[in-house]
């Protein structure tokens, strides 16, 4: 019989090599598309090249199983909302964490790894798993998005974390005075990184969770690099496309943690949003509008800048924005948006939520092109953004001092749509809602913007 | 290859690949952010390729036990951050401008 096992590595070469052209073109809006294209087929191949592998067993377990779990996948996305994909990336991180931290099960079960590796992957791709899974389970709503916290959390959670690295050099060392075998010290070993990353998630509130699972799924990555080297013969394709994601998940987390002006430390250890300001005393009241008074304004007006947030997403309203948009562009009005690099539930969801309604590129501005601008905007439309636009954040002692923000209050007119009258993800009051300047329209973001749209017809 | 060759190999492949991620992403906008970080997910959906070969290679019913659930879990990773990233990256298509096949 002919031995296939020959063409695994070239595939791999050529699968690690699709990949990276497939992100490189994934850098640029044009080519975007195209490239998680390469990656799939690059994906493709590889999974086929696989069932190639010497010695390989129990293919029909291993064709159930993927037809289970890729079919899971592929219906579950197909059918997710648009505005639900955070918490499907997170999803999906987890389970590759999962798949990780499975793979150094049965390495460190067996005898012919390298069990040092094989143990760091599984805690790392532990971690991730049950961190990704919180973070899904708060973003989908199942569970409390605020953070969690208890007395002497930290303490709590090193402790844990230093006895899950404790069973982990006992797996790898094996010491002959402890009368136990690695079975048995295994289900502890993870059991303990599962509970370290439950445990490190909890304190994180909704607002962090993009930079969150940005870290998670550059962990994923290491984790998978590390299982990759741990086997007998080291699998290279995951080593290197482990590591790529790795320091690339890296990279982004260091960015989006930037843009909101939060160390990575702060954003983990700082229970973000749940102590409240104290002797914090907001003067005046919310006063609301109309839309029709809202749409006469907007008529009139030179200059608008709309900013959108999390509110947008879940309406679903980014459609009737654009017919907005078109409508006072109809009008000689000059509109512009403004995208802080967080608002959403992840760094981009503007964007790709404007993009999908078909609002063009040269509309979209980001925070620091557009802050100089607001003095001389005639009308600021909230749209369903609250912390990125909350004042607070210019002074000392806010829970959210310090991140830049977009400064809509120095503009002649503010309009906020929202809902109702509570706080933001991050739970801090927003003093913006209570200036002169601002009116607020409320009522979901959907309505809000279709009944400006119909004044504006009108007129 | 003796132990110490296979480890600096790998050292220098690991640095290799670290930096190749860096600089794809240090030239990302903030617009592709989101489809980056799921694109990326996918990638580590190789995961898989690890799985199968654990699976295949198990032998004891807990080790195949295991390994069938992380094959499972490899390919929901793919397929979903396949879907997801595609899901994406299809909005970028309808904007106004005509992109045009290739570059």
């Amino acid at each position: 019989m002919v031995d296939f096992s020959y063409a695994i590595d070239p595939v791999y070469i050529a699968t690690i090599f699709f990949f990276i052209v497939g992100l490189h073109r994934m850098s640029h809006p044009l080519t975007a598309r195209s490239g998680i294209v390469w990656a799939g087929a690059a994906m493709l191949i590889a999974t086929l090249a696989t069932f190639l592998t010497p010695d390989l067993t129990n293919f029909t377990l291993i064709a159930i199983a993927i037809v289970i779990g890729g079919g899971f996948g592929y219906i579950a996305a197909k059918r997710v909302a648009m505005t639900d994909m955070p918490q499907m990336i997170a999803l999906y991180n987890g389970m590759g964490g999962g798949a990780a931290a499975g793979i150094s099960a049965v390495a460190l079960l067996g005898t012919t790894a390298t069990a040092s590796l094989a143990v760091v992957g599984g805690l790392i791709g532990a971690i991730s798993f049950a961190g990704s899974l919180i973070a899904f389970l708060k973003l989908q709503g199942w569970m409390r998005p605020r953070p969690i916290t208890f007395l002497g959390q930290h303490v709590v959670n090193i402790t844990v974390l230093a006895l899950a690295i404790i069973s982990g050099v006992l797996v790898v060392w094996k010491p002959s005075w402890i009368p136990l075998t690695v079975a048995m010290y295994l289900p502890l070993f993870f059991v303990l990184s599962l509970g370290f990353g439950f445990l490190m998630t909890l304190p994180i509130g909704g607002a962090d969770m993009p930079v969150v699972i940005s870290m998670y799924n550059a962990f994923t990555g290491l984790a998978v690099a590390l299982d990759g080297f741990s086997f007998a013969t080291p699998n290279y394709a995951m080593v290197v496309a482990g590591i790529i994601v790795g320091a690339a998940g890296s990279l982004l987390t260091f960015q989006m943690a930037r843009a909101m002006n939060r160390s990575i430390s702060n954003v983990f250890f700082g229970a973000f949003g749940a102590t409240e300001e104290k002797g914090m005393q907001i003067r005046g009241s919310m006063k609301s509008i109309e839309a029709d008074d809202v749409a006469v304004m907007l008529a009139y007006a030179n200059k608008v800048i709309i900013a959108p947030g999390y509110g947008m997403a879940v309406a679903q309203a980014q459609q009737k924005v654009k017919e907005l948009t078109d409508l006072l562009e109809s009008k000689n009005v000059q509109v512009k948006f403004a995208i802080h690099p967080v608002a959403g539930r992840m760094p981009g969801h503007m964007n790709v939520l404007l993009a999908e309604a078909g609002v063009a590129y040269d509309h979209l501005f980001d925070r620091d092109e557009v802050n100089p601008e607001f003095p001389s905007t005639d009308v600021v439309l909230v749209i369903g953004a609250n912390d990125v636009v909350n004042p607070a954040a210019h002074r000392q002692g806010s829970p959210l001092f310090g991140m830049p923000i977009l400064d809509v209050d120095q503009a002649k007119d503010v309009i906020v749509l929202k809902r109702g009258q509570g706080k933001g993800f991050a739970g801090v009051e927003n003093d913006l809602f209570y200036r002169d300047n601002t009116r607020m329209l409320y009522g979901d973001a959907l309505e809000s913007v279709g009944k400006l749209v119909q004044a504006l017809k009108k007129l | 290859m003796n132990d110490m060759s296979v480890l600096w190999t790998a050292v220098y492949i690991a640095m290799l690949a670290a930096f190749t991620g860096y600089v794809v992403i240090s030239r990302i906008p903030v617009i592709l952010h989101t489809p980056l970080m799921s694109g990326s997910n996918f990638i580590h959906g190789i995961v898989l390729v690890g799985a199968m070969v654990a699976l295949g290679l198990a032998t004891t019913t807990l080790e195949q036990i295991i390994g069938f659930i992380a094959v499972i879990l490899g390919a929901a990773n793919v397929t979903g951050g396949y879907v997801v990233t595609e899901r994406i990256l299809q909005m970028f298509n309808r904007s106004g401008k005509k992109p045009g096949k290739g570059t």
